[in-house]
């Protein structure tokens, strides 16, 4: 190899490796962070009017979250995992795609999907428990909220790969956890999106837990984002409750990957603050001090802080922003508190595109009980 | 939920459980899944090698805490937190056995199960047969499994067709607390692996079972190994009803309804879905001539059909009437609201014993 090929590979390979600290735009105190031209560069501050629309859908999603443990304590929800403190990493999920992109979502990302403009009550069918998801994934274009772990980022690159063989200009992001990030389909994915070539960005959500289990014991790599290189992919990592910094690691990943250069994994760090679902107790694996040092580093004090100062969140931009959030949650709270009829022909009605003979006289036997107990 | 407190088994009485001549017992109630607590800890106790691993088994003790307290008491190289990958998991045991340890995983929900498959099929399943017996497995897959608790999709599966399709694996289901912790402990002795399928439903149910004469009776060479072996769980004389895990309470409710309409139905509880005990189900259903089998997954090319297909082999000629199945849908396992349509219910295995043709 001469002196120069080996220089550039060096040179391509240090740019495969996340940056020596998860990048920040702006920092705990709701202060700009005065980076290097270098990471400015490459991850600008996204406009005040980007970061407006982020911040009302960020006091939205907390408020989904708020009123979705809620709805779980009165029995109208079946199960609701939080992302109560990632709230941040939803919101820029989402808005860091167009139109033409497409989601793939995981159990924990509701408000994800919800701030992909999908209708929350549609959203709520698979943790309310009358059907396995609600909304139409294609005319979204977000997939179904998985739960087999980390089984929907190998759809993602399916979804890719056909989009750049039929020449769409469509960009996947893929979700998952940290715990998933151990899953052999983890591995599967970012292998097969790095061969072949795909606009994917794998967005891992680091919130240091997988139910009772810490990080320290999935991994052992330096980061999660380390794990780009093995596959030839660049890895980076970002704050994952600074909105701001979030929104543009996310966009630059998107952009590079509209522009035809692959994917990107991002791990963003960030805390689940509550339990792993409502059917989960964290005082079992972890100490309210950890969590209480993990309260001042909210995503929604910092961004306040930041656009109050900035002057661009004046006193009616909150007040408009609060009934935004009131609004879907009042929608929420109406849809789940009305009766859902359950139609027990559904059952049948969808193993196939056509019901088998088999099915058919399932449902007939299941009609026909029914009809006697009416009796 | 259906207690089955007032129902003593052979094995039971066998196992040493006490009861007075009035039908109460003297021990203690304890669920389900204390009793199989009680069961990894006693053999974790009786035998070093036996070591619990899986997701979230350690400090939490497991999502439905059935590990609750090992790591604690046996130290974090034998009750342990895995990296999240059931591939994973089940590979690592097969290593673990191949070097004469005894490891128990925990799979968190059925259909969680699934990573491990190929690791199941193509490895724990066939070491033995390959290796003309040099090689044992004796690993034990533990996984809390089938509905009946209101969970979301992949929560509620029952995957026993899968495992008792695969030679090679001996596959139980028990539907006691007793059969809770002696199956547990029979499944850890062998020396094959087994799939060890704990109807998740039943964790909090309740019996009055003294888990210490039940581990001392074990040290009685005589008291055999639950391992291919049906009980009669309760006697009739008018239809045998056959069930195992999760359905056994809904049989023996069903049960307790028809005899309150004048029909006597006896219940068999499979226990052992592979081996198979053909001896005692077909003899059990040779006293009464009639039989209905319940589960609670699909029925196509299912436990239940190979059920059927056995007895009525064995009894064709002592049966008045064809064997009926009542048995979970061939759709994928329902959404929270629409679970009750799809489980066997006493009013179904009711329906299905109306139908064994008694006009005679
Ligand atoms: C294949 C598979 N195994 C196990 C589970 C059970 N499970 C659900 S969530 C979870 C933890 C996932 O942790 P992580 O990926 O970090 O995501 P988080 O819940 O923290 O958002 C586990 C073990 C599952 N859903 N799928
Ligand atoms: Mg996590």
């Amino acid at each position: 190899m001469s002196s120069s090929t080996a220089e550039e590979s060096a040179r391509s390979e240090a740019a495969m490796l996340p940056s020596p600290t998860p990048v920040q735009l702006i920092n705990e105190r709701g202060v700009a962070v005065d980076n290097d031209t270098e990471t400015a560069a490459k991850y600008p501050m996204p406009s005040p009017e980007a970061l407006m629309r982020a911040y009302d859908k960020l006091v939205t999603g907390r408020r989904v979250n708020d009123q979705a443990g809620a709805l779980v304590r009165q029995g109208k929800m079946a199960v609701y995992p939080s992302s109560h403190g990632q709230e941040a990493c939803q919101v820029a999920a989402a808005l860091c795609l167009d139109a033409q992109d497409w989601l793939f979502p995981t159990y924990r990302d509701t408000v994800a999907v919800m701030t992909r403009d999908v209708d929350p009550v549609e959203v709520m069918v698979l943790l309310r428990g009358d059907w396995h998801s609600g909304y139409d994934p294609i005319e979204h274009k977000v997939a179904t909220q998985s739960t087999p772990l980390a089984t929907q980022l190998l759809h993602a690159v399916g979804v890719a790969h056909a989009a750049k063989l039929k020449g769409e200009d469509s960009v996947v992001v893929a979700m998952c956890g940290d715990g998933a990030s151990s899953e052999g389909d983890f591995h599967e994915a970012l292998n097969f999106a790095a061969v072949f070539h795909v606009p994917v960005v794998f967005f891992v959500q680091n919130n240091q837990y997988a139910i009772s289990v810490p990080l320290s014991h999935q991994s052992v790599a330096p980061s999660l984002a380390h794990k780009a290189i093995g596959y030839g992919m660049p890895g980076e990592r970002v704050d994952g409750n600074d909105l701001a910094g979030v929104l543009s690691v996310l966009g630059t990943a998107v952009q590079r990957a509209r522009d035809g250069g692959g994917p990107t994994l991002v791990e963003a760090h960030t805390y689940r603050m509550q339990s792993h679902t409502n059917a989960d107790d964290a005082t079992r694996y972890r100490t309210d001090a950890e969590v209480a040092e993990w309260a001042p580093k909210d995503p929604l004090v910092r961004m306040k802080k930041y656009l109050t100062d900035a002057a661009v969140l004046t006193d009616e931009a909150e007040a408009a922003i609060g009934d935004d959030a009131e609004r879907v949650a009042a929608t929420l709270r109406d849809g789940l508190n009305s009766e859902v009829s359950v139609d027990p022909d559904d059952l049948f009605k969808y193993v196939y595109s056509e019901p088998t003979p088999q099915l058919n006289e399932q449902a007939a036997m299941l009609r026909d009980e029914l009809s006697r107990e009416g009796e | 939920m259906t207690s089955v407190a007032d129902q003593q088994t052979p094995a039971q009485a066998a196992a040493g459980r006490v009861a007075d001549d009035d039908g109460t017992t003297t021990a203690a109630p304890v669920t389900f899944g204390k009793a199989l607590t009680a069961a990894l800890s006693d053999a974790m106790d009786s035998d070093e090698g036996v070591v619990v691993f899986g997701e979230d088994v350690g400090p939490l003790g497991g999502v439905f805490r059935i590990t609750d307290g090992l790591t604690d008491r046996f130290g974090e190289q034998r009750c342990f937190d895995t990296p999240l990958a059931e591939a994973g998991i089940m590979g690592m045991a097969v290593g673990m056995a191949m070097n004469g340890m005894r490891p128990v995983v925990e799979m968190q929900f059925d259909a969680f199960a699934y990573p491990a498959f190929e690791q199941v099929v193509s490895h724990v399943a066939k070491m033995h047969n390959r290796t003309k017996g040099k090689v044992k497995l004796p690993i034990v897959i533990r996984i809390p499994y089938a509905g009946g608790i209101g969970g979301v999709e992949h929560h509620c599966d029952s995957s026993e067709s899968y495992y008792v399709h695969t030679p090679g694996l001996t596959v139980l289901a028990p539907a006691t607390v007793a059969d809770a912790y002696t199956m547990l402990r029979d499944a850890i002795d062998s020396d094959d692996p087994v799939v060890f399928l704990e109807p998740k439903k039943m964790y909090w149910s309740k019996d009055a079972v003294d888990l210490k004469a039940l581990e001392t009776a074990r040290r009685d060479p005589e008291v055999a190994s639950g391992i291919g072996k049906a009980v009669v769980a309760r006697e009739g004389t008018d239809a045998t009803l056959i069930a195992y895990g999760p359905s056994v309470p809904t049989a023996l409710a069903a049960a307790d309804v028809a005899a309150s309409e004048g029909r006597s139905l006896q219940v068999v509880d499979v226990r052992s879905l592979v081996p198979f005990d053909d001896e005692t189900v077909a003899a059990a259903v040779r006293t009464t001539g009639r039989a209905v089998v319940i589960a609670e997954a699909p029925g196509f090319a299912s436990v239940a059909s190979e059920i059927v297909a056995r007895v009525q082999e064995r009894c064709f000629h002592s049966l008045a009437a064809p064997v009926r199945r009542v048995v979970g849908f061939d759709t994928p396992f329902p959404a929270p609201k629409l679970e009750h349509y799809y489980l066997p219910s006493v009013d179904r295995i009711l329906d299905a014993v109306d139908d064994l043709q008694w006009e005679d």
